[in-house]
């Protein structure tokens, strides 16, 4: 084996991810050079970074739902009916209750619609778990059902402007969270993962299990820090539009310098969500009973059952949690438009699939990552951004990311047949 | 004979029928402390359907279920387990896709603070139990699928005496595992009949179940042939009542037995 393999080897890296990132800073550097020079900028890569995170987030719920043998079509549809509902509970409802503009009105919204998101996957998931109608039918079901509930919340009418601080879910100058914050941010980051390469060599040296080399360990937390604090310093470099800027020095009467007031965007609030999406399904994927019942049920559901698990109450768990994901989409897409429309989602449920299945979840169930699917996200919407760029025309790019679709799963078919790799 | 003892688990008049089929047609059976019960037949006997009733996977139709003397309410695998029963079973239904120690504490997962999985300590926990059964098995890190039929059937079977099983049921326990595998777990249900655990086991080899059972049951489609003490029996007798559902005058015949021989 050549030094290089056996390095990246000892590192316990999973090589079909790394393959991930590779294809996809091919694709960047593709787009870079066809763009001439558009594509790495810290203007583009911060607007990728926004435009996926609602995907990403819904993607990270799409995993386990797959993982269990089953799918949800329906979460763009309730991606949008909650988008309308949450609408109307931060313009019409709450403002009659506690008054325009009030604080609270933007936290009570977003409690209401996570609360609602819940219900939904819930009531999905039971009719699912336990009168065994397939969930292909039922979210079928659900798709047209929540789609034509959009359009009765308000007879079809689009629901605009919401709530001011409710629009900062969905980023923008304002709702993003500013240099300082971004490198603390960044370094706890960077604590974290260090912290946990730390925790985990301790406790396989308390067991005698054999460890890491030394070496890989700290190439481990140098990469994961290098690639944090540059993230952190792309977000960092995006400035704020002039017409912010002036709104800004007007407001908190400033006079602004003769080369213009830098001020950095930093981390977009909704990416810190998907963010902690993602860290908090990974965690309950890989470090709680119910991940573990999640992945067994997609390895063999009667081996699940009848090794005493109960696997209805976790299939319904895993499609609530769906909804919750989707509410908080839904959130930030109406945040982000600062309007509900009845439309809002519209196609979703396709892309946050795709993404999951790009990222390694495979249909048959039981094999899947959350950071694979937030990667296919990525990369599904860096190919659609990137063409937007180049000026591609819409049909064409559907039908190239048609053609990725199909592509990206047949190479890693090869590839796991190839390897004899399950997961 | 011994004077009637509590047994560890009886079963009175099980019946269980798919669609107009009785699978399992008003059996009783009973299972003493540090005792080995065959239960044999032919395919479609229902041997398999009566365990997987007693482990919880399947409801009965009607009859009741006592453990230690006390009715037991089983309606599915997590109350079985909460009598001590644990279960063999011939598919050995495992999850591929998940490593030996997930599989092994699947449902019974050791935890750390905060509820987390404590994957470490189940690997250990893992080598040790699998040490017993296969000394030199190490693939510990990989999916169940990557496994040979033998370090599966080693996987179900560490898994059910991990728990503290007082009632076992084995369901075919040796049919993946070689001469070898095959003597190691022979061995090693005489050391749980030692410990006072009570076996059910379910098997097609007829040497098996002399070398290894106390008492034999004959099953023939669904009903009870008859209940035999092995040292009141021959091979022949038993081949009989599998076959031609003849009960031999040392078995007490059950309401399967087509013909009684004085």
């Amino acid at each position: 084996m050549p030094p290089l393999a056996r390095f990246l080897r000892s590192t316990e890296l999973d090589t079909r991810m790394l393959g991930m990132v590779g294809v996809l800073l091919a694709i960047w550097i593709a787009f870079h050079v066809l763009s001439g020079g558009l594509f790495l900028t810290p203007r583009n890569l911060w607007n990728l970074s926004v435009q996926s995170s609602s995907v990403a987030i819904m993607a990270t719920g799409m995993v386990l739902v797959i993982v269990t043998r089953n799918i949800d079509l329906s979460i763009g549809s309730m991606l949008g009916f909650n988008g309308m509902v949450m609408g109307v509970i931060q313009t019409d409802l709450l403002p009659k209750l506690l008054g325009f503009e009030h604080p609270a009105t933007w936290m009570l919204t977003l409690a209401a619609g996570l609360v609602l998101g819940v219900v939904l996957g819930a009531l999905q998931g039971c009719i699912i778990a336990y009168l065994g109608i397939p969930a292909f039918i039922v979210t079928l079901g659900g798709l047209l059902v929540w789609r034509g509930a959009a359009w009765w919340v308000t007879s079809g009418q689009t629901v605009a402007p919401l709530d001011d601080r409710f629009t900062l879910l969905g980023g923008g100058p304002e709702g993003s969270i500013g240099a300082t914050w971004s490198w603390v941010f960044g370094l706890i980051a960077c604590a974290a993962v260090i912290l946990s390469l730390a925790h985990s060599r301790a406790r396989r040296r308390k067991f005698d299990f054999p460890l890491r080399p030394m070496r890989a360990e700290v190439f481990l937390s140098a990469a994961g820090c290098v690639l944090i604090l540059a993230a952190v310093a792309v977000a960092n470099a995006y400035p704020w539009p002039i017409g912010s800027v002036r709104r800004y020095a007007e407001a908190s009467h400033i006079a602004i310098p003769d080369g213009g007031l830098f001020i950095a965007h930093g981390i977009a609030i909704p990416v810190l969500i998907a963010i902690g999406a993602g860290v908090v399904m990974t965690f309950l994927a890989r470090r709680t009973r119910f991940g573990r019942y999640v992945y067994a049920i997609g390895g063999n559901p009667e081996a699940a059952e009848l090794a005493g698990v109960n696997t209805r109450w976790v299939i319904v768990k895993v499609f609530m949690l769906m909804g919750l994901l989707a509410a908080i989409a839904g959130a930030i897409s109406i945040a982000r438009l600062n309007a509900a429309t009845n439309s809002e989602g519209t196609l979703a449920e396709l892309l946050v699939i795709a993404a999951a299945v790009i990222g390694g979840t495979s249909l048959a169930g039981g094999i899947g990552s959350v950071a694979g699917a937030m990667l296919g996200a990525v990369l599904m919407q860096s190919l659609q951004s990137g063409m937007v760029l180049l000026g591609v025309d819409t049909p064409l790019q559907n039908i190239v990311v048609g053609i990725v679709l199909v592509g990206a799963v047949g190479i890693d078919t090869i590839y796991r047949r190839r390897t004899g790799s399950g997961s | 004979m011994t004077a009637p003892r509590t047994p560890l688990v009886e079963m009175r008049d099980i019946s269980l029928s798919f669609g107009g089929i009785h699978a399992v047609d008003r059996v009783s059976i009973d299972l003493q402390p540090g005792e080995v019960m065959a239960l044999v037949g032919h395919n479609g006997a229902g041997k398999s359907t009566l365990a997987k009733i007693l482990s919880g996977a399947y409801r009965r139709d009607s009859g009741t279920i006592a453990v230690r003397g006390e009715e037991a309410a089983i309606a599915n695998p997590r109350d079985a387990k909460r009598y001590g029963i644990e279960t063999i079973y011939q598919t050995l239904a495992l999850a591929e896709n998940v490593d030996t120690a997930a599989n092994l504490f699947l449902g019974r997962e050791l935890q750390a603070r905060w509820g987390t999985l404590d994957d470490i300590a189940m690997e250990a926990a893992a080598r040790k139990a699998m040490g017993r059964l296969n000394p030199n098995f190490q693939r510990f890190k990989d999916p169940v699928k990557a496994l040979s039929g033998g370090q599966r059937q080693s996987v179900a079977i560490a898994r059910a005496i991990l728990f503290n099983a007082q009632i076992l049921i084995m369901d075919e326990p040796t049919a993946a595992l070689g001469p070898q595998e095959t003597a190691q777990v022979g061995d090693l249900i005489k050391q749980l009949k030692a410990q006072g655990i009570g076996i059910f086991l379910i098997s097609q080899d007829i040497h098996d179940v002399f070398d290894l059972a106390d008492r034999v049951c004959v099953m023939k489609n669904g009903r009870v042939v008859g209940t035999a003490r092995i040292a009141d029996v021959g091979e022949d007798d038993v081949l009989g009542m599998i076959i031609l559902g003849k009960c031999p005058a040392g078995a007490i015949p059950g309401p399967g037995a087509t013909e009684r021989s004085q």
